[in-house]
């Protein structure tokens, strides 16, 4: 009987699945490395050496966000597989991607001034701004703040949330904040409009966060308006955001002490 | 004379030679390594399970929902609620199927120690698939640390599918079929069922790498798309030539239907996973059409992989392709004669 070799198969394939079993995890490695890993250093503010804006000289940016038509439809939110969502609301609760405000006008807009503040210095607040997570949902919907400023974020519900920005310019980050935990302070060190915020936990929680260098921002309240204070004298761009509708810009020139008012309307198929 | 065709000879002592023991008890013979195929089929049909598993992690939106890792909220067992139950549960089941494995491992290198040399190499099958669980296990952990960087999540959505194939391998060659068929077949067309399987497992293959990458959100549908087409071409080829060339071989008759068949049911999945996708788009969290579809498509790609790569070793395994059946030249009369 003679000695035969075994048909090796299963060293070529077994080599082969390796092979590429190694060629992919390589590839992934080396490519790995997410936003995670970026530098940590803050952008450096408007002008950190700048001089204060002259309150005596310095102007207002008034206005309204106006809806051009009929909002989108919320839809409802089914909160079934998370019973302690679900019990927060007595009826369902809906998505806020186009909340219309009272009289024709839109909330959740940001509003914000582009311009050159080079020479001026801004330095951020202090005192926190906070976002809440209420009857599974982020509360507010839409928030602004200053580069460096602390943001506070609360857990009011009774069930597991976990927090994860998403920026493109900024660092990512994801926290889990189980019932009772205390409040998560960060900050965001580089102008974004506007950083999208999700739960992974409950996959139908969003907000938008944004961030800018300068104090010129604003966001619309249920009337649709914004107010931006202590504006230097210029020329301007006065810029609207709306999370589902795009941008809207439109030119503003504030004089010594002047007060401009702006709006800007929102038709519900326009944007960028 | 030494066998024309080598190892593959109808003459082969291994092939012909059932390798059986008597068991205590009246009649029944068993195979040395009938029990370490059955559980290279338990773990295969439970690392299918796992790829369930995976794939609704994805879908669900989930794969972030534990922010770290390895444990979970700093613990083995965290509340398991919404997201939090696919991703943690997708974790548990690894983690069985990684126990798996480790028993395969070891399991395959002490009964094939026992085995001739010549069959010896089926150890480092199973020390493939272990090191390739571990690295899965791995992949997962950086792609949570790293915020699923879409290179690191395609990969480890690829080599979920390349561990399946790889067990189901060591299924087959712990299988009675390959250790007593002695079938043995010519292929004389070009090009031959080996290079034809081997190409078209290889497309199959790099179709889930783009897949995998358009799903993580690397790049968009039309290289998934372009490779639907390239594949479907493959598949059709292969199984016709299966069918063509061999109609009264019954296993590669059934591979050729059931590549027909699995192919067919993909092309369908696809465009409903994608329909799904636009339509779901609208919505504040995915909804169970979406899931479905999508989950469905993606562990139906990991079968199709599987498919070609069974269908590859089987061809190799009975077909001859012309250029093995060159026979040896006659021995030249020495000096002496």
């Amino acid at each position: 009987m003679s000695k035969s070799r075994n048909p090796r198969p299963g060293r070529f394939s077994g080599t082969m699945l390796s092979f590429a079993a190694g060629i992919v995890l390589a590839g992934a490695l080396i490519s790995c490395g997410g936003k995670g890993n970026e530098s940590e250093a803050p952008a450096p503010a408007a002008n950190p050496s700048g001089k204060p804006v002259d309150s005596a000289t310095a102007g207002t940016v008034t206005g309204m966000i106006k809806l051009d038509g009929t909002a989108p439809k919320p839809k409802n939110i089914n909160m079934a597989a998370e019973p302690n969502c679900a019990k927060e609301h007595s009826t369902p609760a809906q998505t806020e991607d186009v909340v219309p405000g009272d009289g024709g006008t839109l909330q959740n807009v940001v509003v914000y001034l582009k311009g050159d503040f080079s020479q001026y210095s801004f330095p951020p607040n202090s005192a926190p701004q906070q976002i809440d997570q209420k009857g599974c949902q982020y509360h507010p919907h839409v928030l602004a703040l200053q580069t460096g400023e602390p943001l506070q974020v609360v857990n009011s519900d009774q069930t597991t949330h976990n927090i994860h920005p998403v920026p493109k310019d900024n660092r990512e980050w994801n926290e889990s904040q189980p019932p009772g935990a205390p409040p998560i302070n960060q900050s965001f060190a580089r102008p974004e409009v506007a950083i999208p915020v999700k739960c992974n936990v409950h996959p139908w929680m969003k907000a938008y966060i944004a961030v800018f260098d300068n104090p010129y921002y604003a966001v619309t309240g249920k009337d649709g308006s914004f107010t931006i204070k202590n504006v230097p004298p210029g020329t301007y761009t006065v810029t609207a955001w709306q999370e589902s509708l795009g941008s809207q810009d439109q030119m503003v020139t504030v004089g010594p002490s002047e007060s401009k008012t702006v709006t800007l309307t929102y038709k519900p198929n326009s944007g960028d | 004379m030494a066998p024309p065709f080598g190892s593959l000879a109808p003459g082969s002592a291994l092939l012909n030679t059932p390798r059986t023991i008597r068991a205590p008890g009246p009649g029944r013979l068993i195979r040395p390594n009938q029990n370490v195929h059955r559980f290279a089929v338990f773990t295969a049909c439970c690392t299918f399970f796992l790829l369930i598993a995976g794939a609704l992690v994805t879908s669900n939106d989930a794969g972030l929902s534990v922010p770290d890792w390895p444990l979970s909220y700093g613990s083995f067992m965290p509340p398991m609620i919404g997201g939090i139950f696919y991703e943690h549960g997708h974790r548990m089941i690894a983690s069985f199927v990684g126990m798996l494995s480790i028993v395969l491992a070891v399991w395959l290198w002490r009964v094939y120690s026992r085995r001739p040399p010549e069959e010896r190499w089926l150890r480092w099958m199973g020390v493939a698939a272990l090191g390739a669980v571990v690295a899965q296990g791995l992949l997962g952990g950086l792609t949570v640390l790293f915020f699923l960087p879409p290179a690191v999540s395609s990969a480890h959505a690829t080599l979920a599918q390349l561990f399946f194939s790889t067990v189901a391998s060591i299924a087959l060659f712990t299988s009675e079929w390959w250790e007593r068929s002695s079938l043995r077949v010519p292929d004389l067309r070009t090009p031959s069922l080996h290079v034809l399987s081997v190409a078209t497992a290889s497309a199959v293959l790099l179709q889930l790498i783009l897949g995998a990458a358009f799903r993580h959100k690397a790049f968009g549908i039309v290289p998934h798309l372009a490779g639907a087409v390239v594949v479907t071409g493959m598949i059709f080829w292969l199984a016709g030539a299966l069918k063509r060339r061999f109609p009264a071989i019954p296993e590669l008759c059934f591979a050729a239907r059931g590549l027909h068949i699995l192919i067919g049911v993909q092309l369908l999945l696809g465009g409903a996973a994608y329909w799904s996708r636009l339509y779901a788009a609208s919505f504040p969290q995915p909804i169970p059409v979406m899931v479905a579809l999508t989950v469905t498509h993606v562990v139906t790609g990991a079968l199709v992989l599987m498919s070609c790569v069974l269908v590859t070793l089987v061809c190799y395994r009975i077909v001859q392709p012309a250029e093995a059946m060159i026979p040896a030249a006659a021995p030249r009369p020495s000096a002496a004669d």
